[in-house]
């Protein structure tokens, strides 16, 4: 049965973990993320057996995950900004040797130690790359608390599916904020040991788990098998939300929290008399493009709102590939733009006024 | 191929041919056909991983964990083991082999989980994960090769290096006021409460192959009864990057590494405690 209940975003995802049946989490504390492990040192043990183990640095913790992942277990790590540069370089790796994991990455302002208020500045490492190397990450970008709890078994579900690191890019502000939240009910841990894992020899030869490929056709081959791989997952697994885009004259793009404003922005609008319309990517890779497209072909414009200095805003362009104008407004630094300020923004680069 | 090589090979295959010296009755010495793939290795005339190795497979051969072991191969020169090794293994990023096993043997605490990693991937870039993987008492066995040198990027210096010892990036000798001191990581983790059993070996000779083979035995048997981190330095030669003969280099092992590398049991359990 499910279950109601008011909690932190950091937390309800903690308890999604658990109640999906994860095999272990490893971590290291950072604001504003340290409620996960707390709530899981808490928690996680007594309920399912899960195991948790605080590391001594975002680095271990990536490469702890690495292991526990090619055991073939449902593992997951979350931390913040700085904490996930740490870890590029494990979840290239990851990526590489192609093991199912979930990463949370509850963003704080940069770059640097910045500040610890939320920001969506991670937008280019966790969409584009990040660590080194041809790979790419199934992003998921929650607007909700309830979002944070449900992602998490559907991030599972898509990392063992197509054996492939997930990560979840949230910010500060919706790991913080509390909410009502319908968790699902416990699942048990898995007992099925898959194929590839390395969980002792089988019959056959050692099966190995590496990420070198010293050979130059043998990398190619490779990297040809992981590009196949992305562009599966494009073709099956692109999620987004458009809300009143069908008759909007513009429509404000915007992901995670800032979608959720920008929905209040677009309700003032339409009081005013201007149709407004939100399109909200869920993943953002891979990219809702030609959604995107179709629905931007019959405005007038694009207003495109993110919590940095425009990284999103060039995947709005790449699908509305100059059709309509596209604009752009951006708060960095961790504040949070308000409903009035993206109408005023809106009216003032796009609409002219008009009423 | 030069003619003496030709004349030795041919010498060996009239040796092969005489059938009557291959009996059971003189039987020496046979490799281990599960654990170890048929198949060159890689390493340089000389060098002490293949010797490791080949130990390593005897041991799970003996201890019959074939199905129960799982092994992290570090980044250097034996970043290949899993192609000699046939056991299910992990390749871990430079230095985080000790982490990737320890994430190994937290969801898998019934296995056999070691690491095996050079002086440069155990004492320098995962100087951390190493001294927190045996604080914490994790139940694996750590395989610690030490030839005082890195091998496989070609001959820089290692955070085991000897003062005055030449290297690429220490052409005069390895200077102690810049460079710092040699880091004597097994002594320093033998102080943990965490670790268990810390030895220092080799493999340069028959008798000391026969230690070596035991400490990793132990290894094992300790990590079966949950006793917390084995720790198993054993200091190798680099013929190729100390720029010798594989008998020079064994030589120059003895009277330069092992004084400041001493062999032997560095910590081990107390009585009654085993």
């Amino acid at each position: 049965m499910k279950e109601l209940k008011l909690m932190k975003g950091n937390e309800a995802l903690a308890e999604a973990a658990i109640r999906a049946g994860c095999d272990a989490y490893f971590g290291y504390p950072i604001t504003p993320q340290s409620e996960v492990l707390e709530y899981l040192s808490r928690e996680a043990d007594s309920r399912t057996g899960m195991t948790v183990l605080q590391a001594e640095s975002e680095i271990a913790s990536i490469n702890m995950v690495y292991g526990a992942a090619g055991a073939g277990k449902k593992v997951f790590t979350s931390s913040s900004s700085p904490g996930m540069s740490l870890m590029m370089e494990g979840i290239s790796y990851i990526a590489c040797a192609e093991l199912p994991c979930v990463l949370i990455n509850v963003n704080r302002g940069g770059p640097g130690l910045g500040t610890i208020q939320p920001p969506q500045a991670d937008y280019f490492q966790a969409v584009k790359g990040g660590g080194h190397g041809d790979y790419k990450l199934i992003v998921l970008a929650p607007s909700t608390v309830q979002e944070m709890a449900d992602f998490i078994g559907l991030s599972f579900d898509l990392a063992f599916k197509y054996r492939t690191p997930i990560m979840i890019l949230t910010d500060g502000a919706l790991g913080q904020m509390m909410e009502k939240v319908e968790l699902e009910p416990q699942q048990e841990r898995s007992k099925v040991e898959l194929e590839w894992a390395t969980t002792g020899r089988k019959n056959g030869n050692g099966r190995v788990i590496t990420s070198l490929h010293l050979k130059p056709d043998e990398m190619e081959e490779l990297n040809l098998h992981l590009q196949k791989k992305y562009r599966e997952i494009e073709a099956n697994e692109t999620r987004y939300e458009a809300i009143n885009c069908d008759d909007a004259d513009y429509i404000i793009t915007a992901y995670g929290l800032v979608a959720r404003i920008c929905q209040k922005a677009a309700d003032l609008a339409r009081e005013k008399g201007i149709k407004v319309g939100v399109f909200r990517p869920i993943t953002l890779f891979p990219y809702p493009y030609k959604e995107l497209a179709e629905l931007a072909s019959k405005t007038k414009g694009i207003l495109d709102v993110e919590m940095n200095a425009g990284q999103m805003v060039e995947d709005v362009r790449l699908a509305v590939d100059g059709k309509v104008p596209v604009e752009f407004h951006g708060r960095m630094g961790g504040i949070v733009p308000s409903p009035e300020e993206i109408l005023h923004k809106l009216e003032e680069k796009l609409a002219g006024g008009a009423a | 191929m030069n003619e003496k090589r030709m004349l030795d090979d041919q010498h060996y295959e009239t040796m092969l041919a005489e059938e009557s010296l291959c009996t059971k009755e003189n039987l020496v010495y046979e490799t281990p056909a599960e654990a170890l793939y048929d198949t060159p290795m890689h390493y340089c005339p000389g060098c002490g991983h293949g010797v490791v190795h080949r130990l390593l497979a005897e041991v799970i051969e003996e201890m019959e964990i074939l199905h129960d072991v799982i092994g992290v191969a570090p980044v250097g020169c034996s970043v290949l083991a899993y192609n000699y090794l046939n056991i299910d293994m992990s390749e871990a990023a430079h230095g985080r082999a000790s982490a990737v096993a320890t994430g190994i043997k937290r969801v898998l605490p019934e296995k056999y989980v070691f690491s095996y990693q050079g002086d440069g991937d155990l004492a320098a870039i995962g100087t951390g994960e190493t001294i927190h993987t045996c604080n914490r008492g994790e139940n694996v066995l750590i395989i610690f090769i030490n030839n005082g040198i890195y091998g496989m990027t070609g001959g820089q210096m290692a955070p085991t290096t000897l003062p005055g010892m030449k290297s690429t990036t220490s052409p005069f000798g390895r200077d102690v006021d810049t460079m710092g001191a040699p880091l004597k990581i097994t002594d320093l983790v033998a102080e943990l409460p965490g670790t268990y059993y810390v030895t220092r070996q080799s493999v340069h000779k028959p008798a000391n192959v026969r230690k070596t083979k035991k400490a990793i035995m132990k290894g094992f048997e300790y990590q079966k009864l949950g006793k917390g981190t084995c720790f198993v330095e054993v200091v190798t030669n680099c013929p190729s990057n100390w720029k010798m003969t594989p008998l020079d280099s064994n030589t120059w092992m003895e009277e330069n590494m092992l004084p400041f590398y001493p062999l032997g049991d560095i910590k081990v359990p107390q009585k009654g405690e085993n």
